[in-house]
């Protein structure tokens, strides 16, 4: 039998496009939301990075998932968005 | 859409039939009776003969009155349909009609024919003619040139195997299998989060290979993967070998022809196989989940294809995973699990309850690593073999259960970071405390597997409870 005609088994959607925001010549003055994704250390990651930029004169905010192997919770992402610059998800193990 | 019949007496008739032959004159006698006859002939414009005939010639009044027998004769009042009679019956046509005398001198009783709306040959297309609207996925056109099977691998629809391809027709063959609206969204898919329409999962069922009975069961599969507390977003995303573990439970197993036998875990059975690639294929189509991608499983396991199975019910001393879950007896159901491949427990020498239950103390507790305690449930599948020393016994699932929980509580200073020599392991401050290698309700128990050896299975899971998945039980309905 060949099948002329079938069924498209995807959900049909495109995923929006949007460009990606051009890289900040520098973070001074910017405000870094540092996402911890609770994967074990990645505090210990975090912790470094936050003591970096604070000594480029950015200013650090911290955020935490409720757990690592689930999305960020919308108003978590809503909270990032409106209260930082550009955001660093720190995964690691 | 349905055709509107004229209040009367209407009747659908074929010349092929002997019986709608026979009964041929009788459309005269109730006409000239002075009531309102409607006759549709199937096959034949020029049958009957004894009166004119509308031609159903696209077959659309059989379709959609559910002609199932020629001769079938219907009562419309006002526009609907009140009573029917089917065959021929000399009595009930007589009573049907009022007409005393009709077909007198006839047989008492001759069997009608199969109307050609249900023939199997073309009820497929019938199908699509009466029914394809129903359908809302974008058709995607091959050319005449292309291999069918080739162009399902190069769209990246398929998971590594030949797939069927999803035409109309096997569709709809394949909703025929539930009760539910093509579009009823049965469940939002990670990890894209869209919305999974009934036609969709049964689009990739055919895919799979399934058949249309084991519909309900992959559709309540996928509700139960599909949701917070399963947590099939997780499933996906780990680097861990985990995919979801399908359970099922009920009659409806038997009537499905699954296997909870031999060779329970591998090739061979079709409902087991086509159930759980049908949940993983829609996963993986609608809801984008693809290895490489937002899978980012390490080693992944070849039951991320298909890993279903149902209980040995008969059989099992424990009663049923799924009235442990909460089911009623006698209800098919569906457990989803997020769990490795299985791993054998040997112990051919067993001949107490409490040696066995010994052994399995040992394998459980290696799952995933000795010093893991906690994060992990599992599932331990007994065979009838090893079940029968529970049973002789008189242990149930209860004391199995309270018994390997009991053997499984581990002193803190062979858990701890260094012990053994390995680094793995709890912080210093456990050294001193027992700690339990699986949290309450943590094993899973079920039965399943050929009547011969001394084997058990263990399949470890993958990060528990709130932090990552847990169990799922729904009940499977039409």
């Amino acid at each position: 039998m060949s099948a002329s005609i079938i069924l498209d088994p995807t959900n049909e959607s495109r995923p929006a496009q949007r460009e990606q925001l051009a890289r900040p010549a520098s973070v001074k003055g910017l405000t870094v939301g540092l996402l911890d994704i609770v994967k074990a250390r990645g505090d210990i990651y975090l912790n470094r990075l936050e003591e970096l930029f604070v000594a480029e004169g950015a200013k650090v905010l911290r955020f935490r998932k409720p757990t690592f192997t689930k999305p960020a919770p919308p108003d978590l992402r809503h909270e990032i968005s409106i209260q930082c610059n550009v955001v660093i998800e720190a995964l690691a193990d | 859409m349905k055709p509107q019949l004229p209040d009367g007496f209407v009747a659908i008739v074929k010349r092929e039939c002997a019986t709608c032959v026979m009964v041929d004159p009788l459309f005269a006698h109730i006409a000239a009776s002075g009531a309102s006859l409607t006759v549709y002939t199937q096959d034949d414009p020029t049958f009957p003969t004894s009166v004119a005939a509308l031609h159903d010639a696209d077959l659309s009044v059989s379709w959609h009155y559910d002609i199932e027998t020629v001769p079938t004769l219907l009562r419309i009042e006002n526009g609907v349909e009140v009573d029917r009679t089917f065959g021929w019956s000399k009595d009930a046509w007589q009573k049907f009609t009022g007409i005393a005398d009709l077909g007198a001198d006839l047989p008492v009783m001759r069997p009608g024919c199969g109307s050609l709306s249900v023939d199997p040959n073309l009820e497929d297309e019938l199908r699509v003619r009466f029914t394809s609207s129903t359908l809302h996925s974008r058709h995607v056109e091959l050319a005449s040139a292309e291999d069918e099977f080739e162009s399902m691998f190069i769209r990246g629809w398929t998971d590594g195997l030949p797939v069927i391809p999803p035409t109309p027709e096997r569709v709809l063959r394949m909703l025929t299998g539930t009760t539910r609206n093509p579009q009823d969204v049965v469940a939002i898919a990670p990890p894209n989060l869209v919305q999974l329409t009934v036609e969709k999962i049964a689009i990739n069922a055919v895919m799979a290979g399934a058949l249309p009975e084991y519909l309900p069961w992959i559709i309540t599969a996928l509700e139960a993967v599909c949701n917070d507390e399963f947590n099939m977003h997780g499933v996906l995303a780990t680097t861990m070998p985990v995919g979801p573990v399908i359970i099922c439970n009920g009659p409806g197993t038997k009537a499905i022809g699954m296997n909870s036998g031999v060779n329970v875990f591998g090739q061979g059975n079709r409902a087991n196989l086509t159930i759980g690639r049908a949940v993983q294929l829609t996963i993986r189509n609608v809801g984008g989940g693809k290895p490489g991608e937002v899978d980012r499983a390490t080693h992944g396991n070849p039951g991320k294809l298909s890993f279903c199975f149902a209980e040995d019910e008969a059989g099992s001393p424990f009663g049923t995973l799924a009235e442990e879950r909460g089911i009623a007896p006698q209800q098919n159901a569906v457990t989803v699990f997020a769990g490795e491949g299985p791993r054998c427990v040997v112990d051919q020498a067993a001949r107490t309850p409490e040696q066995l239950t010994n052994s399995f103390a040992v394998c459980l507790r290696a799952t995933h690593h000795p010093k893991s305690v906690l994060s992990f449930d599992a599932i331990l599948v007994v065979s009838p073999d090893h079940s029968r020393v529970f049973a002789e016994a008189g242990w149930g699932r209860e004391r199995l259960l309270s018994e390997l929980h009991a053997r499984l509580q581990i002193p803190g200073a062979e858990l701890v970071r260094g012990a053994l020599d390995i680094a793995e392991g709890l912080p210093p401050k456990f050294a001193d405390r027992i700690v339990p290698k699986f949290k309450a309700g943590g094993i899973l128990l079920a039965h399943a597997g050929g009547g011969a050896g001394l084997f058990s299975s263990v399949i470890g899971g993958w990060a528990n409870g709130a932090m990552g998945s847990t169990p799922v039980t729904r009940p499977v309905l039409s």
